[in-house]
């Protein structure tokens, strides 16, 4: 009975172990993805800029922008323009606008995503409206800029990238306070 | 291996209770493995009437018989029934019956945490049928319940379901512990790891599966709880979480839940393949380590069902190969098995029957997993009746064929009297012609290109499905004929022998004792040598 006791308290050990690692997967998905790129994930801003990187061959390469409004989500939301080409290695600058066509003060909140995902750790971004909700009164109009530099050791067979943007509406999920302190 | 037949005094209050409280508070483990079959079988009827349904629209094109939306609660609720209430329970049934048998102990070592772990799948079951007769309706998400299908856009009573899985895992949790401390504390003296029966070891790993991944289930629909209720982003993309994630950690439960759905069987099909070969099975320690490194295996595995997610080549390539691996352990099970049956005096009871068109069966879903494992090829079959085709070759004459070769093998022993054979032979041929009736076409018309979990599909697949469908209708009314010979034989079979089996004496401790055994067997440890 003692041995029963035993194996009875391990086993409880390990059952309460696999719960708590279902969770942790949650950490190490992100992590996994971090380090590989996958589902082109990216990290926060960035702090490489043009000074930063020296004796790496730069060159030409193509930059793609999507924006896309998740299910409902009513506001205009678009680049200024639809590609443009880029040095590697050289910050550079485009401006997304985003408009709340409704009468009703909403938040949206937008993701990004790179593809083809490999190339998601060499795409750096300086600033982006990404990091932060975005709070847009009834009929408000902004332009918030995508700050970005590519790092040139990015590999060869990657010709463009493509940055997608995903604009969802999260009104709902905040209360009034945190709408109103945004 | 010997044993010392047990002398059993019988001072009239060792005998099960009267009537219903009997089933209510019994923590004798026949009784509750008894409990545990009649439930899986109970469930095996309801989630067949589901099945019943689906082919039934999917007999010919264009909605006939039920709306799309309920189409998709019958597919969901078909899978969930027949993966929890019937596969699952039925080997823990039969573990419950046979492993205190086969190991020499007198019952199970935690009898009352026994009866908790039956008694709480009702609950969690009728918790999930209820759904169906609520406004909102039942889970409508697949068995696979991905997110944001059964989060932002689930129906009101996916938190019914949520409950009802957690108690489904909890029960399974429970009793897998009670069987592997059984297994590695309760063994008849002289019965050392590899000396123990094969249905024994594979219950032990089954058992360890369970608790490695059952948690992780949990930790699932916990995750989808508080993302509907408590306003947490786990699987929403707008709050920094991914959908993704959701069948990464879904698989990693889910790869080991397949394999815990097809081991016992091994287990059960290598001990009728030794009985009525008259041999003992070919490769013993091969078969154990088979086993082991399949279960191994399984955990490093899971994104095979998910390759079309977009993953690395890298990933793609190292769970296109570690899938392949598991062909390797496989093959020497199903070679052995074989190599069992070859030169040995075979004779074709119902059992064996089972048995053979197990290890030719599974074989087929086997090689149609291999053909889903390579990334390129799986492009093209990833989520279409060839993978129907794949699950079900492995499930239903698989799984199923083993565990009513088992229940074929044993009745005689747990109810004292033999089956109708004639009968039973009967059943063996109506369900193996319409097992391949239903599933076979299956792939060709997933080749060809047609999408699972629709009520409707193209026209020039209308020809295949109607087969399809005639062969589901006899397969199912089929299984009523199972009910029929297994009342028959406990009302008025013919009395069966200690051995049962001929010359059955050295295949196991459990052919040692009457049938049917006392309600309390083994009161005194029997020793092997």
């Amino acid at each position: 009975m003692k041995e029963s006791k035993k194996t009875i308290r391990n086993l409880s050990l390990l059952v309460v172990g696999m719960f708590g690692f279902g969770f942790l997967l949650v950490p190490i998905y992100d992590v996994f993805c971090e380090i590989t790129g996958l589902n082109g994930k990216i990290e926060g801003p960035s702090t490489l800029s043009s000074e930063t990187i020296q004796g790496v061959d730069k060159r030409e390469m193509l930059i793609q922008f999507v924006t896309h409004n998740n299910e409902f989500m009513p506001w205009t939301f678009k680049s200024e323009t639809s590609q443009m080409k880029i040095t590697t290695g050289v910050q550079q600058r485009v401006l997304f606008v985003f408009e709340n066509t409704t009468s009703e003060d909403m938040v949206g909140q937008v993701i990004p995503s790179v593809s083809p995902g490999r190339g998601a750790e060499y795409f750096h971004k300086a600033e982006c409206f990404c990091f932060e909700q975005q709070k847009l009164l009834a009929g408000e109009r902004v332009e918030l800029p995508v700050v970005f530099i590519v790092d040139p050791s990015i590999p060869l067979d990657i010709g463009s990238l493509s940055l997608g943007y995903t604009l969802f509406d999260i009104t709902d999920q905040l209360s009034e306070n945190q709408i109103a302190a945004l | 291996m010997s044993t010392i037949v047990e002398t059993h005094d019988d001072h009239g209050h060792h005998g099960p209770a009267k009537g219903l409280s009997r089933w209510l508070y019994t923590t004798n483990h026949k009784d509750i493995g008894t409990l545990y079959l009649w439930f899986s079988f109970l469930m095996l009827f309801i989630g067949g009437a589901m099945a019943m349904v689906i082919r039934a629209e999917l007999f010919e094109p264009g909605l006939q018989i039920v709306q799309p939306e309920f189409f998709n609660q019958m597919t969901t609720n078909h899978g969930l029934i027949m993966v929890f209430g019937v596969i699952m329970p039925a080997f823990v049934g039969l573990a419950n019956w046979m492993i205190p048998m086969q190991i020499g102990a007198p019952d199970m070592a935690l009898p009352r945490l026994n009866n908790l772990s039956f008694w709480l799948l009702p609950m969690a079951f009728g918790i999930l049928i209820s759904t169906l007769f609520m406004d909102a309706g039942g889970p409508n998400f697949g068995w696979t319940f991905y997110a944001p299908l059964s989060t932002t856009y689930a129906p009101e009573t996916v938190t019914f379901f949520i409950f009802s899985v957690h108690i489904m895992g909890a029960s399974s949790i429970l009793g897998s512990i009670n069987i592997i401390t059984t297994i590695l504390n309760m063994r008849a003296p002289g019965m050392t790891l590899m000396k123990m029966p094969l249905f024994v070891w594979s219950w032990l790993i089954t058992a360890y599966l369970l608790i490695a991944v059952m948690p992780v289930l949990a930790g699932t629909v916990t995750m989808m709880l508080m993302d509907i209720h408590f306003g947490t982003s786990f699987f929403n993309a707008a709050g920094g979480g991914d959908p993704v994630l959701f069948q990464h950690i879904f698989w990693f439960f889910g790869h080991p839940e397949v394999y815990i759905m097809i081991l016992p069987a091994f287990g059960i099909v290598s001990h009728i393949i030794e009985t009525f070969s008259r041999k003992p099975i070919f490769g013993y320690s091969s078969m154990v380590y088979a086993l082991t490194s399949i279960a191994i295996l399984s955990f490093v595995v899971w994104a095979h069902h998910m390759f079309t997610v977009g993953m690395p080549l890298a990933g793609e390539l190292f769970f296109m190969y570690s899938t392949m691996l598991i062909a390797i352990p496989t093959g020497v099970k199903v070679f052995n098995w074989v190599a069992t049956m070859f030169k040995g005096s075979i004779s074709f009871e119902t059992p064996m029957l089972f048995a053979i068109a197990f290890v030719a069966l599974f074989t087929i879903g086997g090689f149609s997993g291999l053909m889903l494992a390579i990334v390129p090829a799986d492009f093209q079959y990833h989520d279409t009746y060839f993978v129907v085709a794949h699950f079900h070759y492995v499930l239903v004459p698989g799984s199923l064929f083993g565990i009513i070769a088992g229940v074929y093998y044993w009745l005689p022993k747990w109810t004292g009297n033999m089956y109708d054979e004639t009968l039973g032979r009967l059943h063996f041929w109506l369900s193996f012609i319409s097992v391949n009736l239903t599933f076979f076409p299956m792939h060709f018309v997933g080749l060809a290109g047609m999408p699972r979990r629709y009520p409707d599909y193209a026209l020039q697949f209308a020809d295949f499905n109607a087969m399809v469908s005639v062969g589901a209708f006899i397969f199912g009314f089929t299984q009523l004929l199972l009910l029929f010979i297994v009342i028959k034989s406990i009302k008025t079979g013919k009395k069966a022998t200690e051995e049962v089996w001929e010359d059955n004496k050295d295949w196991g401790l459990e052919w040692t004792i009457e049938s049917p055994p006392p309600y309390h067997s083994f009161t005194v440890q029997p020793e092997v040598k």
